[in-house]
């Protein structure tokens, strides 16, 4: 058998206690064969900042169980908010352990019953989850085999496992099943191997398509998202928000809330709430309450924030750094000066922060709309001081995240207003409340000096970003004479950013590839090279230059210098380890500056595909959201009163604005599977920025390309 | 004042006992457990609430109740037929239409409403007459072929 340790618990507090949280889990569960597994690898963790009091590393982050009744199900903190890892994840296990697919249940996002885990993001959770959990999958399996081959009589190797049975292959009218296996048992099993890489040739569920398991439920209206629960004795609140982020409340009456009937209003401090059983009485009621604030604002707006970013005292961090800088300008024949502008962007997931809060003693559950289960248990037991295990998170559906609902303050709020009023309270944010209190992906500014010598290639590349985030501010160009450098908040000085700021999708990677890829299409154009021409040119790294070929392929890209007036541009990235090329055909509007993307080709290498349909669903997801940061979405404000508040003046892309889309997965069934959740959304706004220079002469340095930055371009041009 | 109000809903007779001014989103949603209709943004701008009243897609979430009186409203869950989804929710399960499927239930009856109007809607048509309705996933494109398929499908074609 292979290497499994049985672990004693007694090692340190931490694992004392989670150590009593398995053998919880295996009480709860009615027993059966237990395997506990790390989902993250330990090392990849050491940048990511841990809330206090946790520790990820020591233990286990998820468990797989084959239950009595032959069910399998994987336990994990993890969540499905649309990404489809609900499905991608019960293939794998399918297949490690040959059950049919209806057999396999995943369990997402319930404190009391799935393990630590720090939230859903980044893409993570097919990429390092995946490949661990099939690892204990496996271990799961040897066990069923090892309990058959005593059971049996017959020596291991004579039996394999088949569809939820193990099976001997001498005599194949003998077999038992996983139930019959498992019933009974209390088998916990801690796995410590590192996954072995795998033969994918082998599988019957992963690498095949497979629709979102969840479709029927949320078609017919049966899907139950956070905000559709009931429990006897529940009001909905609304609660008392300041006009701008920063201001103080000074006076308040309440008396025209109270006045309605069935209204309780409570209060803690500056935190007023007006309860109802109904929603819009709720709402009636919270604006009969007279309130008036004190403000301290901050002389930034969307407008200045700019040069307020360039002009700060900053912590200056050089990130990568390879060559001389004065080499890099001494060996280039001509020298490029750029500054690219990015606003901040709201999540704006359909579905607002939501969440249900019930005190039973001295126990509160919470059902929120998360990314962070964990993270909200984390908060609630800090701010209210309950014990962690007297806090329990459950996950519904979530409609929608995008990284907006890593924090969930909707929750914390939530259960304040249940201990206070000793009700279950609903909170549904409204459309208002959710930009308000979004944190926003942050503005930034990106500086580029580049250089290229005579025959075209890039000699210099001196990149510096201002507060943006330097996801995806790699060269990826064979470069000699190579830095980028992050400018960042300084502890001591001003807050730069005004309000909160967050992960978005692909946090920060649109904005940095937008900056490299308008830089790149600039210096071809000088160069008088086709731009697909001069990035072949310039790159060495192999899986880009792949997509490349796939991706002109695909669009059937005939070359050209730009700008040819064709409207077609493209771009290239890496994000979450994978790869992405884009190929762009839009039409600009010349009187109006209105552009419509007409076609997009994209290609991308995310290592091993497991579920090829909802890859592709990913990609369209998010080269259709990508228009948004594209075209139209910036968020106003001034000082800490943000401008936008609903759909009405923040735009984000509908269906007359859906181009036609060509999505190519590479085949790489030899490498371990990356994420697709995000990659795709990063492209696009320099592939249309780059279509809109090859339309009509003029760049656009600053996104969103609005119609009137484009017709400002054009006047330029 | 709380007033009876009678309408018919997913084809069975209605009888609520409310303040005519309340939204019959959350009338929907809080007093008659229908849920499948959503909150968005409770403004007009997502129509995540789409119902139809009297065959004609709505936005509920802006409606008094007292405006359905003896109308005819279906939501999305009186949509399919015993068990058996309606076109428009079958195409959605096989175009993979939907992501975190919140604006689903809007998308779908707001579809199944311009379907009844006009089965033969040309994808153009079917563009224009989703426009209003917001997802934030990007399942565009799958919408509106599964809308394309379905609008086949009511026609009896295949
Ligand atoms: S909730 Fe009615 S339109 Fe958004
Ligand atoms: S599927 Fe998530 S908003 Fe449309």
């Amino acid at each position: 058998m292979k290497k499994t340790d049985i672990k004693t618990q007694e090692s340190s507090g931490e694992e004392i206690r989670n150590g009593m949280k398995r053998r919880n889990f295996v009480k709860l569960l009615g027993g059966g064969i237990f395997i506990f597994f790390q989902p993250l690898d330990i090392f990849d963790l050491k940048d990511s900042v841990l809330p206090q009091g946790r520790s990820l590393t020591k233990d286990y982050n998820a468990f797989l169980q084959i239950a009595g009744d032959g069910t399998v199900s994987c336990f994990t903190g993890k969540i499905e908010m649309g990404q489809g890892v609900i499905t991608s994840l019960a293939q794998m296990m399918a297949d490690e352990l040959n059950v049919p697919l209806e057999k396999v249940k995943m369990v997402m996002g319930d404190t009391d019953l799935c393990p630590y885990d720090a939230g859903t993001w980044g893409s993570q959770t097919t990429q390092t989850f995946g490949p661990a959990m099939r690892a204990a999958a496996a271990e799961a399996r040897s066990i069923l085999i090892d309990l058959a081959a005593s059971k049996l009589g017959v020596p291991a190797s004579q039996l394999e496992v088949k569809d939820g049975f193990v099976v001997d292959t001498k005599n194949p009218g003998k077999s038992l099943s996983y139930g019959s296996l498992a019933n009974g048992k209390k088998l916990e099993r801690y796995l410590d191997v590192k996954p072995a890489v795998e033969d994918y040739s082998k599988f019957t569920y992963v690498g095949k398509s497979y629709k979102h398991s969840d479709a029927r439920l949320k078609v017919t209206g049966q899907a139950k998202y956070t905000g559709d629960l009931k429990i006897p004795g529940m009001v909905f609140a609304r609660i008392l928000r300041p006009p701008s982020h920063g201001a103080k409340l000074s006076t308040v009456d309440v008396s025209g809330a109270e006045a309605i009937k069935g209204t309780q209003v409570v209060r803690d401090g500056d935190f007023i709430a007006v309860l109802h059983e109904n929603r819009d009485k709720a709402d009636e009621a919270i604006v009969k309450i007279k309130a008036e604030f004190t403000f301290n604002e901050l002389k930034v707006n969307d407008k200045n924030m700019y040069d307020r970013m360039v002009g700060a005292d900053s912590r200056v961090n050089v990130l990568r750094t390879t060559g001389d800088m004065a080499a890099g300008s001494e060996q280039s024949d001509k020298i490029f000066e750029s500054e690219f502008l990015d606003p901040y962007l709201a999540h704006t997931s359909i579905e607002t922060h939501t969440a249900l809060a019930k005190l039973e003693g001295d126990k509160m559950t919470v059902w929120a709309a998360t990314q962070s289960p964990f993270g909200l248990q984390d908060n609630i037991s800090r701010e209210m001081g309950f014990p962690l295990e007297k806090v329990r998170i459950i996950t519904p559906f979530v409609g929608g995240g995008f990284g907006g609902k890593a924090p969930a303050q909707q929750g914390v709020e939530a259960a304040r207003l249940a201990k206070m009023s000793g009700k279950p309270v609903m909170v549904v944010w409204t459309r208002d409340e959710e930009f308000f209190y979004d944190t926003f992906h942050p503005a930034g500014v990106v500086r580029i000096k580049s250089g290229i010598d005579k025959s075209g290639l890039i000699k210099l590349w001196d990149y510096s970003l201002y507060y943006g985030g330097s996801r995806g501010s790699d060269t990826i160009y064979d470069v000699p004479n190579a830095r980028t450098t992050a400018y960042s908040q300084n502890m001591n000085a001003t807050a730069i950013h005004p309000f909160g700021t967050g992960a978005w999708r692909a946090p920060n990677n649109n904005a940095n590839t937008f900056a490299r890829e308008s830089q790149i299409d600039i210096m071809a154009a000088a160069a008088g090279m086709d731009p697909l021409e001069f990035r072949l040119k310039n790159l060495k790294d192999q899986k880009m230059i792949a997509c490349w070929k796939a991706v002109a392929d695909k669009f059937g890209y005939v070359p050209a210098k730009a700008p040819g007036g064709r409207g077609i541009g493209m771009a290239c990235g890496t994000d979450a380890g994978t790869w992405v090329a884009m190929i762009a055909e839009i039409k600009v509007d010349k009187s109006t500056g209105k552009v419509k993307v007409v076609r997009v080709a994209c290609a991308q290498d995310m290592g091993l595909c497991v579920n090829p349909q909802g890859a592709l669903i990913q990609m369209e997801g998010c080269i259709q959201m990508a228009l948004g940061y594209t075209l139209t979405e910036e968020v106003m404000f001034e000082g800490g009163n943000i401008k936008d508040r609903g759909f009405d003046t923040y735009e984000i892309p509908r269906f007359s604005w859906t181009p036609k889309m060509d999505c190519v997965i590479l085949d790489r069934k030899d490498q371990p599977p990356k994420g697709g959740g995000e990659p795709a959304l990063i492209t696009v706004g320099a592939a249309v920025g780059n279509a809109i220079f090859d339309a009509t002469g003029a760049r656009v340095y600053r996104m969103p390309m609005t119609p009137a930055r484009i017709l400002e371009a054009m006047k330029k041009a | 004042m709380e007033e009876k109000i009678r309408f018919t809903l997913n084809g069975k007779k209605t009888e609520i006992t409310t303040e005519p001014n309340q939204t019959l989103l959350w009338v929907l949603r809080n007093q008659l457990g229908l849920t499948g209709t959503k909150y968005g943004c409770g403004t007009g701008f997502c129509g995540a609430c789409t119902v139809l009243i009297n065959r004609e897609p709505s936005r509920s979430c802006m409606l008094p109740v007292s405006d359905v009186a003896g109308k005819n409203v279906v939501t999305i869950e009186g949509l399919s037929r015993n068990g058996k989804l309606h076109p428009v929710q079958q195409a959605f399960v096989d175009h993979d239409a939907l992501q975190c499927g919140y604006c689903t239930p809007g998308m779908i009856m707001t579809a199944a409403g311009m379907l009844l109007k006009n089965p033969s809607l040309t994808r153009e048509q079917i563009i224009e007459g989703l426009e209003n309705n917001l997802c934030r996933c990007g399942a565009h494109t799958r919408i509106i072929d599964a809308v394309e398929t379905a609008a086949k499908e009511m026609q009896g074609g295949k």
